[in-house]
C-alpha cells in the first residue's frame, strides 16, 4: 500500500527534524540544524533494511517516489515565493558580497572535490 | 468573479497544482522548441517563478491572495518532505565515500563565504566590527546574516543588507548552477555533496541541481542542511572574534 511509504517517509522526516530540533537547542542556536540532513539518513537505513528483510513491497515505494517526484514543482512554486524584492534592493554591499562571494565558492568546488577524493583513495 | 475569488481562495493549494503544472509545461515545450534541449526545462520554470515573485514583495507572489496556495506547496513542510523523499534514490555507499569531503566543504564553504563577505563589506566603508561580521554571515545565507547579526547586536539596516545578501546568493545559486555544473564538474554525487556543503544555501542548491541533474539532489540537500546550522555556530562566534581583532 503506498500509505505505508508515505508513513515511513514522514517518520523518518519528523525524527530527523527532532534530532536537528534537539541539536538546535544543545548547540544554544536554536532553530533546526540539519534536521533534513538526519531525516534523510534515517530513511537511507530503514529503506535498506526493510529491503533486505523483504519488508518493503514497490507499492510501498511508490509512496515515497512520488513524494521526491514532486519534489522540482515544489521547487519551483518555492522560486515564486521567494522576497526577490528583498534581494533587490540591499544596495551595492549585498549586490558585491553575493556575485563575488557565490562565484569564489562555484570556483573552489572542484578543488575542495579533489582534495576529498585523495584522502578517501 | 466574486465565486471565482472564493472557490480559489478555498482551495489554494489545488490552484498552485494547476499553476505550476502549466508552467512546467510551458517551460519544458520551450526548452524543447526553442532551445533545443540545452536550457533544461525545470531552469526555465525556476527563472520564470523568480520574475514572477519579484512582482509581490516578502513572500513574492503569494503575497497576492488568488496565489496565496504557492506559498504553501513552496513552503518550508512540503519542500523538506520532499527533499527527503529524494534520499530514497541515494546511495548510501557514494555518501559514505563523499563524507569526510562534505563535512570539509562544510567548513570551508561558511569560513571563506564569510570572509569574503566581511572583506567586501570592509572595502564599501565598514568599518565597526559588528556590521562586518554581519554582512559576512549574510554571505553564507540568509539565515545565518540575521541570526549573527541579533547575537552581537548589529544595527537593523545593516541585517536587512546581510538578509538581501543571502537571499540574493540563493536566487545567483539557482540560475547559474545549471550553467556552471559543466566547467566545475557537478555530475556526480562526491562533487554534489561538496557543492552542497560550499554553497550551503538549501533551496538555491535544492533548486540548481534539480535544474542541473535531479539524480544529484540528495547529495547536495544533504550537506546543505548542515550549512545553516554550522554558520549560526560559527559566525556569531569564533569567526567574530577575528573580526573584532583584525579591525
Amino acid at each position: 500500500m503506498k500509505i505505508y511509504g508515505v508513513a515511513i517517509l514522514a517518520g523518518c522526516y519528523l525524527i530527523g527534524q527532532l534530532i536537528g530540533s534537539y541539536l538546535g537547542v544543545g548547540l544554544g542556536i536554536g532553530g533546526n540544524v540539519g534536521g533534513v540532513g538526519f531525516a534523510m539518513i534515517i530513511l537511507i537505513l530503514v529503506n535498506d533494511r526493510l529491503r533486505k528483510k523483504g519488508l518493503l513491497d514497490t507499492t510501498s515505494e511508490q509512496g515515497v517516489f512520488f513524494w521526491s517526484a514532486m519534489y522540482i514543482p515544489i521547487v519551483i512554486a518555492m522560486s515564486a515565493t521567494q522576497n526577490v524584492t528583498a534581494a533587490l534592493s540591499g544596495g551595492w554591499v549585498a549586490v558585491f558580497a553575493a556575485v563575488i562571494g557565490t562565484a569564489a565558492c562555484f570556483a573552489l568546488v572542484p578543488f575542495v572535490a579533489k582534495i576529498g577524493q585523495s584522502k578517501n583513495q | 468573479m466574486e465565486v471565482i475569488e472564493k472557490l480559489i481562495d478555498k482551495n489554494g493549494l489545488v490552484f498552485a497544482f494547476l499553476l505550476v503544472g502549466i508552467l512546467i509545461a510551458v517551460s519544458y515545450w520551450l526548452s524543447k522548441k526553442v532551445t533545443n534541449k540545452k536550457i533544461p526545462g525545470a531552469a526555465i520554470a525556476i527563472s520564470a517563478a523568480l520574475v514572477f515573485a519579484y512582482f509581490g514583495n516578502e513572500k513574492g507572489i503569494a503575497d497576492f491572495p488568488l496565489f496565496a496556495g504557492m506559498a504553501l506547496l513552496g513552503g518550508s513542510m512540503l519542500r523538506d518532505f520532499a527533499i527527503v523523499a529524494t534520499a530514497m534514490g541515494a546511495s548510501f555507499k557514494e555518501i559514505k565515500k563523499a563524507g569526510l569531503a562534505g563535512i570539509l566543504s562544510l567548513f570551508i564553504g561558511v569560513i571563506f563565504t564569510f570572509s569574503i563577505g566581511a572583506v567586501i563589506a570592509y572595502l564599501m566603508g565598514y568599518t565597526d566590527a559588528k556590521s562586518i561580521a554581519t554582512i559576512g554571515a549574510g554571505a553564507c545565507t540568509y539565515i545565518v546574516g540575521p541570526i549573527t547579526g541579533s547575537a552581537i547586536g548589529a544595527s537593523s539596516d545593516v541585517i536587512a543588507i546581510s538578509i538581501a545578501t543571502g537571499v540574493l546568493k540563493t536566487v545567483l545559486v539557482t540560475i547559474f548552477t545549471p550553467l556552471i555544473a559543466p566547467r566545475i564538474g557537478l555530475n556526480n554525487p562526491n562533487t554534489a555533496m561538496v557543492f552542497g556543503g560550499m554553497m550551503g544555501t538549501t533551496s538555491g542548491v535544492a533548486a540548481g541541481l534539480a535544474a542541473t541533474d535531479p539524480k544529484l539532489v540528495p547529495y547536495g540537500a544533504l550537506t546543505a542542511t548542515f550549512y545553516t546550522g554550522l554558520g549560526a555556530l560559527l559566525c556569531p562566534s569564533i569567526l567574530y572574534y577575528l573580526v573584532q581583532l583584525s579591525v
